[in-house]
């Protein structure tokens, strides 16, 4: 018998929260298939290193976001129970894994945002997203060195890695964008100084980039159409095909623990 | 009233002390003392309160050391003891005592070191090797067996080794 899907109570606080607990539940999952594929041991390793810092990461946010609804959810029904347009995360975290030089790109992206996102939100006033902000940021450094590195290796490798990885740019560019967007209540808690506004890291953000991409002697794109959708839970064909392997336990098994 | 002081104070000596023996799983040489995760002991009416903190978020550890603090503290006296998840102040490996730096350098994992720079993207920190003490050594994956973990190797002696990372 399917398991129904849960009830969430969207304040702006808790649509917050959950968006941030999904970018990292879903890239810590795409990241969590390369495990026993990656290229070489020391890569598995790393990579699904990566992976756990993100799922716990986002167990501290879903078990937040759940604490702040104050229904009946918790971290497990939060992600275990949700369809496809309830998830809240970024296109580009569902986006498949590619290619290696996809997969470091797409993390690449992201960790420089979120390096440069969890040091701002350490000064939150929300004690809770604040303490995990700290803890997240000293993790995100880590995440951003690695795929930064690998940028470079690939960038300035190989003709066939460099093609990889110049293609894998131009085809994750466009996802981008969202992570610089914010919407009426997500305005509120940056006013409240709850939020940070993601506009203000831009700049930064694209620093990092020309930094390493031209040292990797490839190009960013100069196409600034943005796709938006997965902050409203309007997502790609992939989500769906991948929670349908991340929930597969918990809605043919319900309750099921270890 | 004196007295029930000192007996406290005793009392929550004895419950930190049980805890305090709980050791690492990963890494069975150092305590969760020497690790600075055992942050407070504290009681709530009879029952014990005793609040970890993770190292690094995903660590799967946590949850094992959380079931031994509670059988520790069962075998100490203290009945269903509660153990208590804090994030903040995030740990840091400066938390790490001396004891547990020694101990872990014996166990020839490379402790880790206050003046490398998690925050600078590229370049160099020295890492002598605990096999032989050369210093000519090189990185090879910033992610090793264990989250807090990097994979070294020494270039002398060729050995691989553990360097605690700094966090």
């Amino acid at each position: 018998m399917p398991v129904a899907n849960i009830q969430v109570s969207e304040t702006p606080m808790v649509l917050y929260t959950l968006r941030r607990a999904d970018d990292a539940l879903i890239l810590g999952h795409r990241l969590s298939e390369w495990c026993g594929h990656a290229p070489m041991l020391e890569e598995d390793m790393a990579l699904s290193n990566i992976a756990l810092d993100l799922i716990g990461q986002a167990r501290e946010l879903y078990t937040y976001a759940a604490a702040v609804e104050g229904k009946d959810n918790d971290e497990d029904k939060l992600a275990y129970l949700r369809d496809v347009r309830q998830y809240r995360n970024l296109l580009l975290v569902e986006q498949p894994n590619g290619d290696f030089a996809q997969t470091l790109v797409r993390q690449f992206f992201y960790s420089a945002f979120a390096d440069l996102y969890w040091r701002a939100m350490m000064t939150s006033r929300d004690a809770t997203l604040a303490a995990i902000a700290a803890k997240s940021e000293k993790e995100s450094a880590y995440h951003l060195r690695h795929a930064s590195e690998w940028i470079i290796r690939l960038g300035d490798g190989t003709d066939e890695s460099h093609v990889r990885a110049q293609t894998a740019i131009d085809h994750l560019w466009a996802f981008t964008g969202e992570m610089f967007a914010v919407d009426d209540g997500e305005c509120a808690l940056i006013h409240a100084g709850i939020a940070i506004d993601p506009g203000t890291l831009r700049g930064r953000w694209l620093t990092t980039l020309s930094d390493v991409i031209s040292e990797a002697t490839l190009e960013l794109p100069q196409n600034d159409w943005m796709q938006q959708g997965g902050r409203a839970g309007r997502h790609s064909e992939h989500l769906g095909h991948l929670l349908s392997e991340l929930q597969s336990m918990q809605r043919t098994f319900p309750g099921l623990t270890w | 009233m004196v007295t029930v002081l000192e007996h406290d104070s005793e009392l929550r000596q004895r419950a930190w002390d049980a805890a305090a023996s709980v050791v690492d799983p990963e890494i069975p040489v150092l305590t969760i003392a020497d690790l600075g995760v055992l942050r407070d002991v504290v009681f709530d009416g009879d029952h014990v309160e005793v609040a970890i903190t993770p190292t690094y978020s995903g660590c799967p550890a946590m949850n094992m050391i959380a079931l031994e603090i509670e059988v520790a503290l069962e075998r100490a006296g203290f009945h269903r003891p509660k153990v208590r998840t804090v994030l903040s102040p995030a740990w840091t490996t400066d938390w790490m005592s001396e004891e547990g730096r020694q101990k872990l350098r014996a166990y020839g994992i490379v402790p880790p070191q206050a003046a490398s720079s998690r925050r600078a993207l590229f370049g160099g920190q020295a890492v002598a090797c605990p096999q032989c003490g050369s210093d000519k050594t090189e990185l090879l994956s910033e992610f090793g067996s264990t989250s807090c973990k990097a994979l070294w190797r020494c270039k002398a002696c060729r050995e691989p080794f553990d360097y605690f990372k700094c966090h």
